[in-house]
């Protein structure tokens, strides 16, 4: 029978009366009544059986060779070194750092981490990650309520599914969402936004680029915003960041956003990691870990936890957030792979995903029947129209082991394209759309 | 020195083929004044980096952890194996063709089901403070949904771990802190005291931060469910009970798990974890969205009639998901149940051995982890809980937690967990005797410890008073 601990016979006998009971049950003496006599639990297949098993059930998910699925997580290139380096037992196998005399290794790196992140955002500081891009939005709203105001604007340009999580974290403190629509072009509408920001609205959310790939005018909604007194708050996609303006220059006083596309694979939706970096005056109302450079008692560089008073352990029920752990494991692909593509490298990936992107609108919108719905500047992602089915497009597609775009109406697609689609895989895309006309 | 001090311009590990298509230039309004200030290394200066990082710190894979509150037990390899397979890590959250990852989340379900004593389980919370977050959620629905809204109170022991106030204040509630007896149990009188018609609420950990388990848990499950609340169970205590007692069993209507310690999914150095949520039947219709459902063989997502909302993007953190399968179904139904049992063995012989030199807080007999106080020691010799903790470090051992829970003055809370053997516990219990004994004789010498880990002890306030956040 398979098992993980190492006792034989006779330490338990050993321990046994070291510890002064004649039996292991007797440790359960008095709860008898509370065993359950039988679970509804197989016996176990050890390790060989157990991984014939779990190989078995991975080979009944289809793994596609060319992906042209994004809306909220995006199949990038993992570099090599990535993955190797955060294999490394010693980072894995940690816990949270609570004794930085032994942890430097991870806090120094989650250190680089908030360095990276806050230098990609322009913003002065950054936690240690939350759990993924829809919560960190959500936290980051709570970090910018104000006393006496209970609303918050919200894009229509962002993640439905972000949406979802929002809504469930605001419900509970009475904070009301209204939505600002999308104008012709795909960005959010500025008209709308000005009519419905009022004096009881604590922040303003948007997606940099949005939901449907538009590059929003992220600096106009900002002036707006700061017109007006309120907060503001986006949610970016780190890869976009290395080219676009930064939250910073938008004027947003907090930057979030989906870490996934630095260096995480697919993963059917998770582990993720959630980003949020804020202006310094927002320090105090930081959820979450955070890490700091000190000195050690013979002064040498030392990094440790630090503004913990902000925290569930001490605060308990007035913490700026219940949240304990973060996703220090992804904070540590992300600096990987933003280290390992470096200034330069991270550019490319970007400018890379921009211009195939267009590519491919391109030829499609060359097909008859084929229109980009949004007439808006985008990024890696875009919306099509079509006058064949979105269900013969995404079938025809599966048929030639293409995973297809996100299907959002009959006769609309929004499509992703990344550095890992090559020229071959395009062309091919567009042949298999012609085959199905 | 950080990853930016060995940058160098014109310097990168970058592995991207060259574009293969025409350039597009964005339109110059929305670009960035300048690059984004990242580092310019080769590859094998970051290989080396982190590399060198990586050795200045201490996993399970290191040596004893014996970390209370956390289960730091040992994280199998075959569940990285199992997580790092292609037909895992290459699903898009989005697209069809899912069934083997569907059928996984279902029978995890139904395996955490028979391990509590639940019926229906979310796997979408991505933490064990996440997963409070989403019980107190549900529970806040069930009353209103009863039309009974006065409930907006939450009641939890002052020995409980501070996520529970905080997630509960995070749902909503008003939170009432209740003392525990002088043995650190439940007091049943103060509860009696607390409920009323506005209890939405108790939230409980059995057994307790103590590592005592209550025997009194049905008195108090009557106490709650006669004044109309709900009982809660905090899972991060679940370890020395899994599938020999049952939250189910004990009265509780929801609880949450934390798969990243009581079934062996690593910490990672502070996440990713999942903290799933099941519950009875009565509050299955509020579950977040999506959940797994069967019908014949073939797998999908549903959403639950009155469900709360989502608390995550997609369905959890998947690939947590598949390290928890991978150790339940190995191990299975006895696997679980005596790995149960050899961490209240291991438990209870450190404690034995350990005893006769501290007071425990732990009554006789424990379950998972106990607690010493140091204050006897510390009035004697002015050597600190804190102190003993520095100085284990240098023994090559992870220190126990420290200063909790907050009812035990000058407190040190080992969780030994099963994984460790015989030979290891009596080489910790040999420190820290020994340790204990140094303190006696010369107690200024543990000021300066730690003497031999990569830094001495860091100024935290100094930290705090002028932080210093990204490089």
């Amino acid at each position: 029978m398979a098992k993980y601990y190492p006792h034989t016979e006779s330490d338990i006998k050993q321990m046994l009366s070291v510890i002064g009971i004649d039996s292991v049950d007797s440790l359960y003496a008095g709860l008898e009544e509370l065993k359950a006599e039988d679970i509804d639990l197989a016996e176990g297949m050890g390790q060989q059986g157990c991984e014939r098993y779990i190989d078995k059930l991975s080979k009944q998910n289809k793994v596609y060779s060319s992906i042209f699925l994004g809306a909220g997580a995006y199949n990038h290139y993992i570099p090599a070194v990535v993955r190797n380096l955060a294999g490394r037992e010693e980072f894995l196998t940690a816990y949270t750092p609570y004794q930085p005399e032994i942890s430097q290794g991870i806090l120094q790196t989650i250190f680089e981490y908030q360095t990276m992140i806050c230098n990609l955002c322009g913003m002065d500081l950054s936690n240690a990650s939350v759990y993924d891009g829809a919560t960190a939005l959500a936290e980051g709203l709570l970090m910018l309520a104000e006393k006496g105001k209970n609303k918050v604007l919200f894009s229509e340009g962002i993640n439905p599914k972000y949406l979802e999580v929002v809504k469930t974290y605001l419900r509970a403190q009475n904070v009301e969402i209204e939505y600002v629509g999308l104008d012709g072009s795909g960005k959010t509408s500025i008209e709308e936004l000005k009519r419905k920001l009022d004096q009881n609205t604590f922040a303003v959310a948007l997606a940099q680029p949005n939901f449907y790939g538009v590059i929003e005018d992220a600096q106009a909604v900002g002036e707006i915003v700061k017109q007006r007194g309120a907060n503001y708050i986006m949610s970016c996609n780190p890869i976009s960041l290395a080219l676009l303006k930064t939250p910073d220059e938008c004027g947003a006083d907090v930057a979030t956003g989906e870490g996934q596309p630095l260096g995480m694979p697919l993963s059917f939706g998770g582990p993720y990691l959630g980003f949020i970096a804020a202006k310094q005056k927002y320090m105090r109302k930081m959820v979450g870990r955070i890490v700091g450079k000190t000195t050690d008692s013979k002064g040498k560089e030392a990094y440790v936890l630090t503004l913990q008073a902000r925290e569930q352990h001490i605060r308990r029920e007035k913490a700026s957030s219940s949240i304990c752990s973060n996703q220090a494991h992804c904070a540590l692909m992300a600096t990987l792979y933003m280290a390992a593509m470096g200034k330069k490298g991270m550019k490319e990936v970007a400018s890379q995903c921009v211009s195939k992107a267009h590519y491919l609108a391109k030829k499609m919108t060359a097909l008859e029947g084929f229109e980009l719905k949004y007439g808006g500047e985008f990024f890696n992602e875009f919306v099509i129209r079509s006058k064949i089915s979105s269900d013969k497009i995404i079938a025809a597609c599966r048929e030639k082991d293409i995973l297809a775009g996100l299907k959002l109406g009959e006769n609309e697609i929004l499509w992703c394209v990344t550095e890992t689609n090559s020229v071959e895989d395009m062309d091919k895309l567009i042949e298999v759309l012609k085959e199905a006309m | 020195m950080t990853i930016f001090e060995l940058s160098k311009s014109g310097r990168t590990a970058c592995p991207l083929q060259k574009r293969d298509v025409e350039e597009y230039k964005l339109d110059p309004k929305f670009l960035r004044e300048a690059d984004a200030m990242l580092p310019e290394v080769d590859e094998l200066t970051l290989v080396r980096h982190y590399t060198a990082l990586s050795k200045k710190a201490f996993g399970v894979d290191d040596g004893f952890y014996p970390l209370g509150s956390c289960t730091m037990k040992y994280n199998p390899k075959i569940n990285e194996a199992a997580a790092a397979l292609s037909g895992f890590t290459n699903i898009h959250p989005l697209q069809d063709q899912t069934q083997g990852a569907l059928r996984l989340m279902w029978e995890l379900s139904r395996d955490l089901c028979a391990i509590t004593g639940m019926d229906m389980f979310t796997l979408q919370p991505a933490a064990g403070a996440h997963g409070e977050f989403t019980a107190l959620l549900m529970i806040k629905a069930y009353h209103n949904s009863r039309n009974d809204h006065k409930r907006n109170k939450v009641i939890a022991p002052d020995s409980a771990h501070g996520t529970n106030p905080a997630s509960a204040a995070m749902a909503g509630f008003e939170i009432i802190n209740i003392p525990s007896s002088s043995d650190g149990l439940a007091d049943l009188e103060a509860l009696e005291k607390a409920v009323g018609e506005d209890t939405a609420a108790f939230m409980l950990t059995n057994p307790n931060t103590l590592g005592i388990f209550d025997k009194n848990i049905k008195k108090i499950a009557d106490i709650v469910h006669k004044a109309g609340g709900l009982l809660y169970y905090d899972g991060a205590n679940l370890n020395p009970i899994m599938g020999i007692i049952r939250p189910g069993d004990m009265g509780f209507d929801v609880v949450h798990l934390n798969l990243h310690k009581t079934f062996s999914a690593p910490h990672g150095g502070g996440g990713p974890g999942s903290g799933p949520v099941g519950c009875k039947k009565l509050l299955a219709e509020f579950l977040p969205w999506p959940t797994v459902e069967e019908d014949n063989g073939v797998y999908r997502f549903s959403k639950p009639h009155k469900s709360i909302g989502s608390v995550k993007a997609f369905y959890g953190n998947f690939l947590v998901l598949v390290k928890a399968f991978a150790y339940i179904k190995t191990l299975g139904k006895d696997g679980i149940r005596n790995s149960a049992k050899m961490s209240a063995l291991n438990a209870n012989y450190l404690m034995a051995r350990l005893k006769e030199y501290f007071p425990c807080h732990s009554q006789d007999i424990c379950m998972h982890e106990f607690v010493i106080s140091c204050e006897e020691l510390k009035q004697r010799t002015g050597v600190s809980a804190l102190d003993l903790a520095k100085a284990m470090q240098d023994k090559g051992m992870h220190p126990p937690t420290m200063y909790f829970p907050l009812i035990v003055k000058e407190a040190l809370m080992f969780e030994p967990t099963e994984t460790e053997s015989k030979e290891t516990l009596d080489n910790a219990a040999d420190i820290i005797i020994e340790l204990c004994h140094e303190a006696l004789n010369n107690p200024q010498s543990f000021h300066e410890k730690p003497l031999t880990t990569p830094i001495g002890r860091p100024d935290e306030v100094k930290a705090a008073r002028f932080p210093i956040l990204k490089g």
